[in-house]
């Protein structure tokens, strides 16, 4: 029987805005569900959190966006990602993202957008639903 | 009969709809609260509105003297967008101005800067040199006005600006009247916007202090926020609680400075959160007058009555307001807008019911004013001085905030004061643990929200929401781009190095930093003397 790799996630906070407790709440949340979890802190751009996912080899980057810059800073993730080879990591996120900008992220390559009031269960659930184990152990 | 004996004998408890009942706190509640609840010395202490411990109000005819200033926060794109609204809002009969700044503005960068691409213009207005100031108010009279600024880091470069277009217009500094937040220790508890470690950054708070004192004579120079703190998940009673240490931390720099108590407390101001739970909000406010009272006289040693005043604003809870059927927003900041009323505020910010979405459209910010000339016009409230006054449940539940807020602030003295507790993660952390509760109630459908986890509908039609346009950061950097070239260089730079001298050798920072915003110095460049000269605080990243 062969063990299934647990899920690294990073739980990141892109840019200037300093609004934590979607992003601390989640970390917790995906943690207590049996993830590994890494939080970024705060004010990060999107070059520190590719490094950071490359460094952690984690599965999927979860981005916390509140400040109106997502159509920016989600983007801008998926290719600093890309520019290190790694653009396998599944990136998903969460926060104030209106409806019409979805389709535009999603085009991206982001992988979801979790807006307010989804519970936890729901991404949790997701996550075990959609990402897969970057590499093969 | 006494309370406990009535619950004994007549009260139905397996009829209860609940096995528990709890504020939004989860602060449990009594099926009925009755005259035991309250001790004599308690119902003394109540008093009269406008006397010592203010319980009641800090003045003795609090809305049929005036109404509460009322005080919508604005601020998006360019500042010719941001004064149009301003404009709008005076014209409907608001009565004082509250500027939003853009995340550049709160971290310390201007519009050309790499760190602050896609966030120019987003969630507040963008100003990076004095010449963006002088658009954002121009036309508007700020000798007549009260303005309000919610900048914090950065707080003390936006103050010389508004301070420099005055002067600009010979409009003397004793004429200006206002509010700037600029409340440094609740931002390392709660909103995470800073420059400098906590120690600079409140020797900078205390250098606005006495340069208002003695050259602003009207101006807050501080607004002790608890709103961020609530907003962040704490509990109310933990907000009440940090928000009192912070004060007590900035009355105490500012004695330790050598400023006189009696000078500067009655300059001091606050700013709460009003959330859902309406007689805990209530409750709140009239234990938080209480406590300011007692400290400033009792900690403190105050003797000028004004000192002991706690005069807040309020701004109902963002936080409260769900993305799910936005039209019921209305109706949650309508009960929070009259717990803040009955509470005794001072000045009030209700929401637009699409916050949640975007930036208020002009429609929303329009029925949200409207909320307040309701309730203040129409619903009779304002008539009557603390009408909830000797209420058992009431005065019982302020006995109990006080009660658990003061329990806080004496663990955060044997920490040895806000700043140690600070470095050592405590309120940070009490915080994030309310907060990851609440969200498991919220889960297990303990705590209820209408439209989230109870009556959904399945499909529903997006709102309407307010766009920022992309070209708002395109002109926003071609304008601090041709401010620094046409500027005399060498004369900016001077200031610069006046900044660097004065955050060094300790010297009061407003008069240079007046002196370098008319030079048109900008708030990234004064921010970047700021880092090097106090460093870069650092998130400790606690989960």
């Amino acid at each position: 029987m062969s063990e299934e790799k647990v899920l690294r996630i990073l739980v990141a906070k892109a840019g200037l805005d300093g609004h934590d407790r979607g992003a601390k709440i989640i970390a917790r949340t995906l943690r207590d569900a049996g993830f590994e979890v890494i939080y970024t802190g705060l004010h990060q751009t999107p070059e520190m959190i590719a490094e950071a996912a490359v460094q952690e080899d984690v599965d999927a980057v979860g981005l916390s966006m509140l400040s109106g810059a997502h159509m920016t800073l989600f983007p801008a993730v998926i290719d600093a990602l890309k520019e290190r080879g790694a653009d396998d990591i599944a990136v998903f996120g969460g926060g104030i993202v209106p409806a019409d900008d979805m389709p535009e992220l999603k085009k991206a390559g982001v992988r979801e957008v979790f807006t307010p009031g989804v519970s936890t269960q729901e991404i949790v659930e997701w996550i075990r639903n959609n990402i897969e184990p970057r590499t093969a152990v | 009969m006494r309370k406990q004996d009535w619950l004994n004998e007549k009260y139905p408890q397996q009829s209860e709809r609940a096995q528990r009942f709890s504020t939004i706190s989860d602060m449990e509640v009594d099926p009925i609260y009755a005259p035991d609840d309250l001790n004599g010395s308690n119902l003394e202490g109540i008093g009269f509105p406008g006397e010592y411990p203010y319980t009641r109000g800090v003045y003795p005819s609090m809305y049929r003297g005036k109404y509460w200033t009322m005080r919508q926060f604005a601020g998006f794109g360019t500042p010719e967008d941001t004064n149009q609204r301003f404009k709008l809002l005076l014209s409907e009969g608001q009565t004082g101005l509250s500027t939003a700044f853009d995340m550049p503005v709160l971290m310390g960068y201007d519009p050309d800067h790499p760190r602050s691409l896609g966030e120019v213009g987003r969630e507040g207005v963008s100003v990076s040199t004095i010449k963006d100031m002088e658009r954002l108010f121009d036309d508007i009279p700020l000798d007549k006005v009260s303005t309000s600024m919610t900048v914090n880091c950065t707080a003390s470069v936006l103050l010389a600006m508004y301070i420099a277009v005055a002067d600009k217009q010979d409009i003397p500094r004793n004429k200006l009247s206002g509010t700037i937040q600029n409340d440094m220790l609740k931002e390392y508890i709660a909103q995470k916007e800073w420059i400098c470690p906590p120690e600079p950054a409140v020797r900078i708070v205390t250098d606005m202090i006495e340069f208002c004192t003695k050259e602003v004579p009207r101006w807050h120079a501080v607004s002790i926020s608890g709103y961020h703190i609530r907003e962040a998940g704490s509990t109310a009673v933990q907000e009440l609680a940090f928000t009192l240490a912070d004060g007590i931390g900035y009355v105490q720099a500012a004695i330790e400075r050598g400023l006189e108590v009696d000078d500067f407390a009655p300059r001091l101001s606050f700013f709460f959160d009003i959330h859902n739970d309406f007689f805990e909000e209530i409750a709140k406010l009239r234990a938080a007058r209480r406590m300011w009272a007692k400290i400033m006289k009792e900690r403190f040693g105050a003797k000028n009555p004004r000192s002991l005043l706690m005069r807040t604003h309020c701004q109902t809870a963002g936080v409260s307001l769900t993305a799910q059927q936005p039209v019921n927003n209305v109706v949650r900041v309508a009960i929070q807008a009259l717990a803040g009323v009955l509470g005794g505020t001072q000045s009030l910010h209700t929401n637009s019911m699409d916050e949640t979405l975007a930036l208020p459209t002009e429609a929303s910010v329009m029925v949200a004013l409207r909320t307040q000339q309701i309730i203040a016009e129409e619903s009779g409230v304002a008539n009557i001085v603390d009408p909830l006054g000797g209420s058992w449940a009431v005065e019982a539940l302020t006995d109990r905030m006080e009660k658990d807020a003061c329990a806080y602030i004496d663990r955060i003295d044997e920490l040895g004061g806000i700043i140690p507790a600070i470095n050592m993660g405590y309120p940070q952390k009490e915080i994030a643990d309310s907060a990851y509760r609440y969200q498991q109630q919220l889960d297990a459908k303990e705590k209820v929200i209408v439209g989230v986890n109870a009556h959904e509908i399945p499909e529903e039609r997006p709102m309407e929401t307010l766009k920022i346009h992309p070209e708002v950061e395109r002109s926003q950097i071609a304008q601090v781009k041709q401010v620094k070239q046409e500027r005399d260089s060498a004369q900016a730079e001077e200031h610069l190095s006046r900044v660097h001298a004065a955050a060094r050798n300790g010297q009061n920072l407003m008069p240079v930093l007046i002196d370098a915003v008319k030079a048109y110095c900008t708030v990234g460049e004064i921010s970047d003397v700021y880092r090097e000269v106090f460093g870069v605080y650092q998130d400790p990243a606690w989960l």
